[in-house]
Protein backbone atom coordinates (compact mmCIF):
# COMPACT_ATOMS: atom_id res chain seq x y z
CA UNK A 1 0.00 0.00 0.00
CA UNK A 2 1.50 3.54 -0.70
CA UNK A 3 -0.47 6.27 1.43
CA UNK A 4 0.33 9.68 0.62
CA UNK A 5 -0.36 11.92 3.77
CA UNK A 6 1.71 14.94 3.49
CA UNK A 7 -0.97 17.42 1.56
CA UNK A 8 0.31 19.96 3.59
CA UNK A 9 3.66 19.33 1.91
CA UNK A 10 2.52 19.50 -1.30
CA UNK A 11 -0.29 17.97 -3.44
CA UNK A 12 -0.78 15.85 -6.47
CA UNK A 13 -2.11 17.81 -9.28
CA UNK A 14 -5.82 17.65 -10.20
CA UNK A 15 -6.42 16.03 -13.45
CA UNK A 16 -8.69 19.35 -14.34
CA UNK A 17 -5.68 21.25 -13.58
CA UNK A 18 -3.08 19.57 -15.64
CA UNK A 19 -5.82 19.06 -18.68
CA UNK A 20 -6.03 23.26 -18.48
CA UNK A 21 -2.50 23.01 -18.14
CA UNK A 22 -1.68 21.44 -21.34
CA UNK A 23 -2.70 23.71 -24.31
CA UNK A 24 -0.72 26.35 -22.27
CA UNK A 25 2.59 24.01 -22.72
CA UNK A 26 1.52 23.30 -26.27
CA UNK A 27 -0.32 25.52 -28.78
CA UNK A 28 -0.69 28.82 -26.65
CA UNK A 29 2.65 29.80 -25.72
CA UNK A 30 2.26 33.41 -26.89
CA UNK A 31 3.71 36.10 -24.42
CA UNK A 32 0.69 38.14 -22.89
CA UNK A 33 2.81 41.47 -23.91
CA UNK A 34 2.99 40.34 -27.50
CA UNK A 35 0.48 42.08 -29.91
CA UNK A 36 -0.02 39.66 -31.86
CA UNK A 37 -2.97 36.80 -31.88
CA UNK A 38 -0.37 34.66 -29.86
CA UNK A 39 0.17 37.03 -27.13
CA UNK A 40 -3.44 37.80 -26.74
CA UNK A 41 -4.54 34.34 -26.84
CA UNK A 42 -1.92 34.24 -23.97
CA UNK A 43 -3.40 37.28 -22.09
CA UNK A 44 -6.86 36.25 -22.33
CA UNK A 45 -6.21 33.12 -20.71
CA UNK A 46 -4.18 35.33 -18.01
CA UNK A 47 -7.16 37.65 -17.19
CA UNK A 48 -9.50 34.51 -17.27
CA UNK A 49 -7.20 32.85 -14.48
CA UNK A 50 -6.89 36.13 -12.59
CA UNK A 51 -10.77 36.70 -12.75
CA UNK A 52 -11.17 32.84 -11.20
CA UNK A 53 -8.79 33.29 -8.71
CA UNK A 54 -10.65 36.18 -7.41
CA UNK A 55 -14.11 35.33 -7.15
CA UNK A 56 -12.44 32.01 -5.52
CA UNK A 57 -11.41 34.37 -2.37
CA UNK A 58 -13.98 37.18 -3.26
CA UNK A 59 -12.01 39.81 -4.61
CA UNK A 60 -12.13 42.02 -7.65
CA UNK A 61 -9.68 40.53 -10.29
CA UNK A 62 -7.40 43.99 -10.46
CA UNK A 63 -6.63 42.99 -6.74
CA UNK A 64 -4.78 39.81 -7.98
CA UNK A 65 -1.24 39.94 -8.65
CA UNK A 66 0.25 36.39 -9.39
CA UNK A 67 4.05 35.65 -8.01
CA UNK A 68 6.00 32.66 -8.10
CA UNK A 69 4.28 31.13 -5.27
CA UNK A 70 3.55 31.81 -1.38
CA UNK A 71 6.90 32.79 -0.30
CA UNK A 72 7.23 35.23 -3.05
CA UNK A 73 4.03 36.77 -2.60
CA UNK A 74 4.52 37.03 1.43
CA UNK A 75 7.78 38.50 1.02
CA UNK A 76 5.98 40.89 -1.75
CA UNK A 77 3.59 41.69 0.96
CA UNK A 78 5.39 42.41 3.74
CA UNK A 79 7.50 44.40 1.92
CA UNK A 80 4.33 46.81 0.98
CA UNK A 81 3.70 46.72 4.75
CA UNK A 82 7.38 47.69 6.10
CA UNK A 83 7.43 50.22 2.75
CA UNK A 84 4.23 51.79 3.69
CA UNK A 85 4.97 51.92 7.67
CA UNK A 86 8.06 53.92 7.12
CA UNK A 87 6.28 56.80 5.17
CA UNK A 88 3.95 57.47 8.23
CA UNK A 89 7.43 57.20 10.35
CA UNK A 90 5.75 53.28 11.83
CA UNK A 91 8.25 50.74 12.26
CA UNK A 92 6.79 48.15 14.33
CA UNK A 93 5.78 45.50 13.11
CA UNK A 94 3.95 42.70 14.47
CA UNK A 95 3.57 38.89 13.61
CA UNK A 96 3.49 35.71 16.09
CA UNK A 97 5.68 32.89 16.97
CA UNK A 98 4.48 29.96 14.81
CA UNK A 99 4.03 32.02 11.02
CA UNK A 100 6.05 29.95 8.31
CA UNK A 101 9.90 30.95 7.56
CA UNK A 102 8.82 32.89 4.59
CA UNK A 103 7.09 35.22 7.16
CA UNK A 104 9.50 34.89 10.32
CA UNK A 105 12.87 35.10 8.01
CA UNK A 106 11.67 38.32 6.06
CA UNK A 107 10.96 39.84 9.39
CA UNK A 108 14.29 39.30 10.81
CA UNK A 109 15.61 40.80 7.49
CA UNK A 110 13.46 44.24 8.13
CA UNK A 111 14.88 44.06 12.19
CA UNK A 112 18.29 44.17 10.93
CA UNK A 113 17.15 47.69 8.82
CA UNK A 114 15.70 49.10 11.93
CA UNK A 115 12.43 47.88 12.04
CA UNK A 116 10.76 46.51 15.54
CA UNK A 117 8.70 43.26 15.18
CA UNK A 118 6.52 41.75 18.49
CA UNK A 119 6.05 38.03 17.86
CA UNK A 120 2.28 37.50 19.78
CA UNK A 121 2.50 33.67 21.75
CA UNK A 122 0.42 31.48 20.78
CA UNK A 123 0.00 29.35 23.62
CA UNK A 124 -0.24 25.56 24.25
CA UNK A 125 -3.59 25.41 21.23
CA UNK A 126 -1.58 27.20 18.84
CA UNK A 127 -4.10 30.14 18.74
CA UNK A 128 -3.23 33.82 18.79
CA UNK A 129 -5.39 36.00 20.58
CA UNK A 130 -6.71 38.95 19.67
CA UNK A 131 -6.29 40.76 22.69
CA UNK A 132 -2.51 40.10 22.85
CA UNK A 133 -2.89 41.54 19.56
CA UNK A 134 -4.70 45.19 20.95
CA UNK A 135 -2.61 45.01 23.56
CA UNK A 136 0.86 44.65 21.32
CA UNK A 137 -0.50 47.81 19.14
CA UNK A 138 1.51 50.78 19.49
CA UNK A 139 1.46 54.37 18.22
CA UNK A 140 4.03 52.93 15.59
CA UNK A 141 2.36 50.12 14.81
CA UNK A 142 2.42 50.16 10.84
CA UNK A 143 1.90 46.25 9.92
CA UNK A 144 0.04 43.15 11.10
CA UNK A 145 0.99 39.84 9.25
CA UNK A 146 -0.72 36.83 10.76
CA UNK A 147 -0.97 33.53 9.12
CA UNK A 148 -4.52 32.09 8.58
CA UNK A 149 -3.66 28.12 9.18
CA UNK A 150 -0.51 27.10 10.44
CA UNK A 151 1.14 25.29 8.28
CA UNK A 152 2.52 22.25 10.93
CA UNK A 153 -0.47 22.21 13.42
CA UNK A 154 -3.16 23.24 11.26
CA UNK A 155 -4.83 25.74 14.00
CA UNK A 156 -6.85 28.61 12.25
CA UNK A 157 -6.05 31.96 13.72
CA UNK A 158 -8.75 34.31 14.29
CA UNK A 159 -8.10 36.17 11.28
CA UNK A 160 -11.54 37.88 11.13
CA UNK A 161 -11.29 39.56 14.06
CA UNK A 162 -7.97 40.84 13.48
CA UNK A 163 -8.60 42.00 10.24
CA UNK A 164 -11.64 44.21 11.93
CA UNK A 165 -9.44 44.91 14.89
CA UNK A 166 -6.81 46.08 12.48
CA UNK A 167 -9.19 48.50 9.95
CA UNK A 168 -10.31 50.18 12.45
CA UNK A 169 -7.10 51.21 13.93
CA UNK A 170 -5.90 52.18 10.55
CA UNK A 171 -3.01 49.15 9.90
CA UNK A 172 -2.56 47.27 7.29
CA UNK A 173 -3.07 43.98 7.44
CA UNK A 174 -1.42 40.45 5.71
CA UNK A 175 -2.18 37.29 6.22
CA UNK A 176 -0.24 33.93 4.94
CA UNK A 177 -3.30 31.97 3.78
CA UNK A 178 -1.45 29.12 2.09
CA UNK A 179 -2.38 26.33 3.75
CA UNK A 180 -5.86 27.89 3.99
CA UNK A 181 -7.02 28.78 0.36
CA UNK A 182 -8.83 25.93 -1.19
CA UNK A 183 -9.19 23.85 2.32
CA UNK A 184 -11.28 26.75 4.33
CA UNK A 185 -13.85 28.71 2.97
CA UNK A 186 -11.46 32.10 2.10
CA UNK A 187 -13.34 35.83 1.57
CA UNK A 188 -10.90 38.61 1.65
CA UNK A 189 -13.69 41.03 2.25
CA UNK A 190 -15.30 38.81 5.17
CA UNK A 191 -11.84 38.87 6.80
CA UNK A 192 -10.99 42.39 6.15
CA UNK A 193 -7.55 41.74 5.04
CA UNK A 194 -5.54 44.20 3.35
CA UNK A 195 -3.15 41.05 1.91
CA UNK A 196 -2.97 37.96 1.46
CA UNK A 197 -0.88 35.12 0.08
CA UNK A 198 -1.78 31.81 -1.51
CA UNK A 199 -0.24 29.15 -3.24
CA UNK A 200 -1.40 26.89 -6.33
CA UNK A 201 0.52 23.91 -5.18
CA UNK A 202 -1.25 23.43 -1.85
CA UNK A 203 -4.57 22.91 -3.55
CA UNK A 204 -3.91 20.60 -6.23
CA UNK A 205 -2.28 23.29 -8.66
CA UNK A 206 1.28 23.40 -10.00
CA UNK A 207 4.54 24.28 -8.19
CA UNK A 208 6.09 27.60 -8.67
CA UNK A 209 3.06 30.19 -8.97
CA UNK A 210 0.59 32.15 -6.46
CA UNK A 211 -0.74 34.80 -6.00
CA UNK A 212 -1.22 38.12 -4.26
CA UNK A 213 -4.69 39.99 -2.99
CA UNK A 214 -3.72 43.56 -2.52
CA UNK A 215 -6.80 45.37 -1.34
CA UNK A 216 -7.52 48.03 -4.01
CA UNK A 217 -6.41 51.20 -2.48
CA UNK A 218 -3.52 49.75 -1.01
CA UNK A 219 -0.46 51.05 -3.08
CA UNK A 220 1.88 47.48 -3.31
CA UNK A 221 5.25 47.83 -3.41
CA UNK A 222 7.51 46.47 -6.11
CA UNK A 223 9.75 43.74 -5.29
CA UNK A 224 10.78 42.49 -8.68
CA UNK A 225 11.95 44.61 -10.92
CA UNK A 226 11.60 44.93 -14.61
CA UNK A 227 8.99 45.09 -17.40
CA UNK A 228 5.50 46.02 -16.76
CA UNK A 229 3.96 42.83 -16.56
CA UNK A 230 1.55 42.66 -13.54
CA UNK A 231 0.39 46.03 -13.61
CA UNK A 232 4.44 47.07 -13.14
CA UNK A 233 4.32 45.47 -9.80
CA UNK A 234 5.61 42.28 -10.11
CA UNK A 235 8.31 42.20 -13.60
CA UNK A 236 8.95 38.81 -15.39
CA UNK A 237 7.09 36.68 -18.32
CA UNK A 238 3.92 35.72 -16.56
CA UNK A 239 3.79 31.70 -15.81
CA UNK A 240 0.87 31.30 -17.71
CA UNK A 241 0.10 27.60 -17.76
CA UNK A 242 1.11 27.23 -14.20
CA UNK A 243 -1.74 30.60 -13.51
CA UNK A 244 -4.22 28.75 -15.85
CA UNK A 245 -3.45 25.18 -14.12
CA UNK A 246 -3.43 27.00 -10.39
CA UNK A 247 -6.99 28.88 -11.24
CA UNK A 248 -8.96 25.83 -12.55
CA UNK A 249 -7.23 23.47 -9.44
CA UNK A 250 -8.83 26.40 -7.24
CA UNK A 251 -12.09 26.58 -9.35
CA UNK A 252 -11.93 22.87 -8.49
CA UNK A 253 -11.09 22.90 -4.41
CA UNK A 254 -13.90 25.40 -4.06
CA UNK A 255 -16.86 24.03 -6.01
CA UNK A 256 -16.02 20.09 -3.86
CA UNK A 257 -15.21 21.72 -0.61
CA UNK A 258 -18.45 20.95 1.41
CA UNK A 259 -18.30 17.35 0.43
CA UNK A 260 -14.47 16.91 0.70
CA UNK A 261 -14.32 18.51 3.89
CA UNK A 262 -16.79 15.90 5.58
CA UNK A 263 -15.04 13.11 4.00
CA UNK A 264 -11.88 14.63 5.11
CA UNK A 265 -12.81 15.46 9.17
CA UNK A 266 -14.41 12.10 9.20
CA UNK A 267 -11.00 10.52 8.73
CA UNK A 268 -9.60 12.90 10.55
CA UNK A 269 -11.46 12.10 13.69
CA UNK A 270 -11.03 8.73 13.21
CA UNK A 271 -6.90 9.01 12.85
CA UNK A 272 -7.15 11.37 16.45
CA UNK A 273 -9.49 9.00 18.03
CA UNK A 274 -7.07 6.01 17.23
CA UNK A 275 -4.04 6.84 17.44
CA UNK A 276 -3.98 9.05 20.64
CA UNK A 277 -4.74 5.66 22.32
CA UNK A 278 -0.78 5.05 21.66
CA UNK A 279 0.33 5.81 25.36
CA UNK A 280 2.37 8.99 26.40
CA UNK A 281 1.16 11.21 23.21
CA UNK A 282 -0.55 14.20 22.31
CA UNK A 283 -2.33 15.84 19.81
CA UNK A 284 -1.17 19.12 18.72
CA UNK A 285 -2.93 22.44 18.45
CA UNK A 286 -6.42 23.27 19.10
CA UNK A 287 -9.43 20.89 17.87
CA UNK A 288 -12.13 23.20 17.32
CA UNK A 289 -10.63 26.21 14.99
CA UNK A 290 -8.58 23.80 12.96
CA UNK A 291 -7.88 22.53 9.19
CA UNK A 292 -10.43 19.49 8.14
CA UNK A 293 -6.94 17.40 7.32
CA UNK A 294 -4.15 18.14 9.30
CA UNK A 295 -3.63 16.01 12.61
CA UNK A 296 -0.45 16.50 14.36
CA UNK A 297 0.84 14.47 17.30
CA UNK A 298 4.16 13.69 19.33
CA UNK A 299 5.01 10.48 20.60
CA UNK A 300 7.12 10.63 23.68
CA UNK A 301 10.33 9.24 23.88
CA UNK A 302 11.01 8.55 20.12
CA UNK A 303 12.59 10.81 17.21
CA UNK A 304 10.67 11.71 14.26
CA UNK A 305 13.14 10.87 11.28
CA UNK A 306 13.50 7.54 12.46
CA UNK A 307 9.60 7.23 12.34
CA UNK A 308 9.06 8.80 9.37
CA UNK A 309 11.51 6.50 7.46
CA UNK A 310 10.08 3.45 9.08
CA UNK A 311 6.38 4.46 7.79
CA UNK A 312 7.89 5.31 4.62
CA UNK A 313 9.08 1.67 4.53
CA UNK A 314 5.81 0.43 5.00
CA UNK A 315 4.42 3.16 2.35
CA UNK A 316 3.02 5.98 3.90
CA UNK A 317 4.38 9.27 3.33
CA UNK A 318 4.36 11.88 6.56
CA UNK A 319 5.90 14.69 7.67
CA UNK A 320 7.82 15.30 11.38
CA UNK A 321 8.94 18.51 12.72
CA UNK A 322 12.33 16.56 14.46
CA UNK A 323 15.42 18.61 13.79
CA UNK A 324 16.97 16.20 11.49
CA UNK A 325 14.39 16.96 9.32
CA UNK A 326 14.15 20.63 9.60
CA UNK A 327 17.76 20.61 8.50
CA UNK A 328 18.88 22.05 11.47
CA UNK A 329 19.59 21.13 14.96
CA UNK A 330 16.41 22.31 16.54
CA UNK A 331 12.97 20.73 16.50
CA UNK A 332 10.54 23.41 15.03
CA UNK A 333 9.71 26.80 15.65
CA UNK A 334 5.84 25.72 15.98
CA UNK A 335 5.88 23.05 18.45
CA UNK A 336 8.53 24.83 20.58
CA UNK A 337 5.75 27.64 20.37
CA UNK A 338 3.21 25.72 21.99
CA UNK A 339 5.57 25.33 24.78
CA UNK A 340 6.43 21.64 24.13
CA UNK A 341 10.23 21.13 25.16
CA UNK A 342 12.76 19.75 22.56
CA UNK A 343 12.58 16.24 23.53
CA UNK A 344 8.95 15.91 22.69
CA UNK A 345 9.15 18.23 19.95
CA UNK A 346 11.70 15.79 17.97
CA UNK A 347 9.19 12.97 18.67
CA UNK A 348 6.84 15.11 16.17
CA UNK A 349 4.42 13.68 13.06
CA UNK A 350 1.89 15.29 11.04
CA UNK A 351 -0.06 13.76 8.65
CA UNK A 352 -2.26 15.81 6.40
CA UNK A 353 -4.85 14.35 4.51
CA UNK A 354 -6.77 15.03 1.42
CA UNK A 355 -9.77 13.93 0.02
CA UNK A 356 -8.26 11.25 -2.27
CA UNK A 357 -7.72 9.33 0.73
CA UNK A 358 -9.36 6.71 2.10
CA UNK A 359 -10.67 5.05 5.59
CA UNK A 360 -9.00 1.64 4.20
CA UNK A 361 -5.67 3.97 4.25
CA UNK A 362 -6.70 5.07 7.79
CA UNK A 363 -7.13 1.80 9.65
CA UNK A 364 -3.37 0.47 7.47
CA UNK A 365 -2.42 4.09 9.70
CA UNK A 366 -3.86 3.67 12.52
CA UNK A 367 -2.38 -0.35 12.17
CA UNK A 368 1.25 0.69 11.59
CA UNK A 369 1.87 3.69 13.44
CA UNK A 370 1.33 1.99 17.06
CA UNK A 371 3.71 -1.00 15.70
CA UNK A 372 6.42 1.79 14.49
CA UNK A 373 6.04 4.13 17.60
CA UNK A 374 6.18 0.43 20.17
CA UNK A 375 9.76 -0.45 18.22
CA UNK A 376 11.59 2.66 18.13
CA UNK A 377 10.52 2.96 22.40
CA UNK A 378 11.46 -0.15 22.83
CA UNK A 379 14.91 0.40 21.41
CA UNK A 380 15.12 4.14 22.69
CA UNK A 381 17.29 4.78 26.03
CA UNK A 382 15.16 7.95 26.43
CA UNK A 383 12.01 5.71 26.67
CA UNK A 384 13.47 3.25 29.24
CA UNK A 385 14.07 6.12 31.72
CA UNK A 386 11.17 7.36 30.95
CA UNK A 387 9.62 3.72 32.31
CA UNK A 388 12.17 3.30 35.04
CA UNK A 389 10.79 7.00 36.22
CA UNK A 390 14.50 7.95 35.90
CA UNK A 391 12.94 10.89 33.84
CA UNK A 392 9.66 12.27 33.88
CA UNK A 393 6.38 11.85 31.34
CA UNK A 394 6.02 14.97 30.19
CA UNK A 395 2.69 14.34 28.28
CA UNK B 1 18.03 9.50 -1.67
CA UNK B 2 18.93 10.68 2.15
CA UNK B 3 21.06 8.03 2.79
CA UNK B 4 22.40 4.88 1.37
CA UNK B 5 21.44 1.41 0.74
CA UNK B 6 23.83 0.12 3.65
CA UNK B 7 22.88 3.14 6.02
CA UNK B 8 19.54 2.37 5.50
CA UNK B 9 20.40 -1.66 5.73
CA UNK B 10 21.82 -0.79 9.08
CA UNK B 11 18.57 1.36 10.12
CA UNK B 12 15.83 -0.58 9.33
CA UNK B 13 17.87 -4.06 10.19
CA UNK B 14 20.46 -2.71 13.34
CA UNK B 15 22.75 -5.21 14.43
CA UNK B 16 23.30 -5.71 17.95
CA UNK B 17 20.26 -3.98 19.19
CA UNK B 18 18.80 -4.02 22.91
CA UNK B 19 20.09 -4.11 26.14
CA UNK B 20 22.42 -6.06 28.31
CA UNK B 21 21.59 -6.96 32.11
CA UNK B 22 25.39 -8.04 32.99
CA UNK B 23 27.37 -5.41 30.97
CA UNK B 24 31.13 -4.33 31.65
CA UNK B 25 30.45 -1.09 30.95
CA UNK B 26 27.91 1.02 29.82
CA UNK B 27 28.55 4.33 28.35
CA UNK B 28 25.16 6.83 27.30
CA UNK B 29 26.16 10.27 25.32
CA UNK B 30 24.21 12.88 23.60
CA UNK B 31 21.25 14.38 25.21
CA UNK B 32 17.67 14.57 24.01
CA UNK B 33 17.33 17.72 24.00
CA UNK B 34 19.56 17.81 20.67
CA UNK B 35 17.77 14.71 19.67
CA UNK B 36 19.93 11.89 19.94
CA UNK B 37 21.02 9.43 22.81
CA UNK B 38 22.75 6.61 22.49
CA UNK B 39 23.77 3.87 24.81
CA UNK B 40 26.46 1.17 24.90
CA UNK B 41 26.78 -1.73 26.66
CA UNK B 42 29.85 -3.66 26.68
CA UNK B 43 31.22 -7.27 28.03
CA UNK B 44 35.09 -7.84 28.24
CA UNK B 45 36.44 -10.95 28.39
CA UNK B 46 40.41 -11.28 28.11
CA UNK B 47 40.47 -8.19 27.35
CA UNK B 48 38.68 -8.53 24.15
CA UNK B 49 34.99 -6.78 23.90
CA UNK B 50 33.57 -10.26 23.70
CA UNK B 51 29.85 -8.59 23.03
CA UNK B 52 27.97 -5.34 22.32
CA UNK B 53 24.46 -3.86 22.75
CA UNK B 54 23.06 -0.35 21.98
CA UNK B 55 19.78 1.21 22.36
CA UNK B 56 19.49 4.41 20.97
CA UNK B 57 17.19 7.72 20.50
CA UNK B 58 17.75 9.48 17.67
CA UNK B 59 17.10 9.87 13.85
CA UNK B 60 17.90 7.17 10.91
CA UNK B 61 21.70 7.67 10.86
CA UNK B 62 22.00 7.93 14.94
CA UNK B 63 20.50 4.40 14.74
CA UNK B 64 22.73 3.04 11.71
CA UNK B 65 26.02 4.38 12.97
CA UNK B 66 25.36 2.98 16.48
CA UNK B 67 24.48 -0.13 14.71
CA UNK B 68 28.04 -0.33 12.76
CA UNK B 69 30.08 0.91 15.59
CA UNK B 70 28.92 -2.15 17.12
CA UNK B 71 29.99 -4.83 14.56
CA UNK B 72 33.37 -2.56 14.36
CA UNK B 73 34.27 -3.34 17.90
CA UNK B 74 32.62 -6.61 18.70
CA UNK B 75 35.67 -9.19 19.12
CA UNK B 76 38.18 -6.13 19.31
CA UNK B 77 40.96 -5.56 22.27
CA UNK B 78 40.33 -2.17 24.29
CA UNK B 79 42.86 -0.02 22.42
CA UNK B 80 41.61 -1.37 19.13
CA UNK B 81 37.78 -0.35 20.45
CA UNK B 82 39.13 2.92 21.60
CA UNK B 83 41.05 3.58 18.32
CA UNK B 84 37.56 4.09 16.21
CA UNK B 85 37.19 7.06 14.89
CA UNK B 86 34.21 8.65 13.72
CA UNK B 87 35.67 9.02 10.35
CA UNK B 88 36.21 4.96 10.00
CA UNK B 89 32.48 4.55 11.15
CA UNK B 90 31.48 7.17 8.24
CA UNK B 91 33.62 5.11 5.50
CA UNK B 92 32.33 1.85 6.99
CA UNK B 93 28.54 3.14 6.06
CA UNK B 94 29.56 4.45 2.35
CA UNK B 95 29.26 8.21 3.81
CA UNK B 96 26.51 9.86 5.52
CA UNK B 97 24.98 13.71 4.45
CA UNK B 98 27.00 16.55 5.75
CA UNK B 99 24.64 17.49 8.60
CA UNK B 100 24.50 13.95 9.83
CA UNK B 101 28.27 13.63 10.50
CA UNK B 102 27.62 14.63 14.27
CA UNK B 103 25.68 10.95 15.04
CA UNK B 104 29.24 9.22 13.33
CA UNK B 105 31.07 11.25 16.46
CA UNK B 106 28.36 10.33 18.86
CA UNK B 107 28.61 6.80 18.09
CA UNK B 108 32.36 6.83 18.53
CA UNK B 109 31.85 8.70 21.83
CA UNK B 110 29.40 5.96 22.62
CA UNK B 111 31.96 3.61 22.73
CA UNK B 112 34.54 5.67 24.17
CA UNK B 113 32.23 6.32 27.40
CA UNK B 114 31.61 2.42 27.58
CA UNK B 115 35.22 1.77 27.94
CA UNK B 116 35.21 4.72 30.51
CA UNK B 117 32.41 3.30 32.27
CA UNK B 118 34.62 -0.43 32.12
CA UNK B 119 37.73 1.60 33.41
CA UNK B 120 36.02 3.08 36.42
CA UNK B 121 34.04 0.17 37.55
CA UNK B 122 36.99 -2.11 37.63
CA UNK B 123 39.65 0.14 38.67
CA UNK B 124 41.60 0.58 35.73
CA UNK B 125 43.90 3.85 35.34
CA UNK B 126 43.63 5.43 32.18
CA UNK B 127 44.27 8.61 30.66
CA UNK B 128 41.61 11.28 31.23
CA UNK B 129 42.68 12.82 27.66
CA UNK B 130 41.59 9.90 25.83
CA UNK B 131 38.18 10.59 27.10
CA UNK B 132 37.46 14.16 26.83
CA UNK B 133 34.60 14.43 24.70
CA UNK B 134 33.33 17.23 23.01
CA UNK B 135 30.19 19.05 24.77
CA UNK B 136 27.19 18.53 22.72
CA UNK B 137 25.92 22.34 22.71
CA UNK B 138 25.72 22.36 19.17
CA UNK B 139 25.80 25.78 17.47
CA UNK B 140 23.00 26.82 15.80
CA UNK B 141 23.75 26.86 12.05
CA UNK B 142 21.30 29.72 11.13
CA UNK B 143 21.75 30.91 7.73
CA UNK B 144 22.63 34.48 7.78
CA UNK B 145 22.09 36.17 4.56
Amino acid sequence: MKIYVDNAATTKMSQRAIQAMMPYLDGVYGNPSSLHTYGQEAAEALENAREAVAKAIGAEANEIYFTSGGTEADNQAILTGAILGERKGKKHIISSKFEHHAVLNTLKQLEKQGFTVTLLEVYENGLVRLEDVKQAIREDTGFVTIMMANNEIGTIQPIREIGALCRERGILFHTDAVQAVGHIPVDVKKLKVDLLSLSGHKFHGPKGVGALYVRKSVPLQKFITGGAQERGKRAGTENIPGIVAMAEALQESIENLSESQNHILSMRDRLIEKLREIPHSKVNGDLQYHLPGTVNMCFEGIEGESMLLLLDAKGIAASSGSACTSGSLDPSHVLLALGLPHEVAHGSLRLSLDAANTQEEVTYICEVLPEVVAYLRSISPVWEELEKGERKHVI
Amino acid sequence: MLYSQLVMDHFQNPRNVGKMEDADGIGEVGNAKCGDIMKMYIKVEDGKISDVKFNTFGCGSAIATSSIATEMIKGKTIPEALRLSNQAVVEALGGLPAHKIHCSVLAEEAVKAAVKDYYDRHGISYDEKLFRFCDHEHDENEEDN
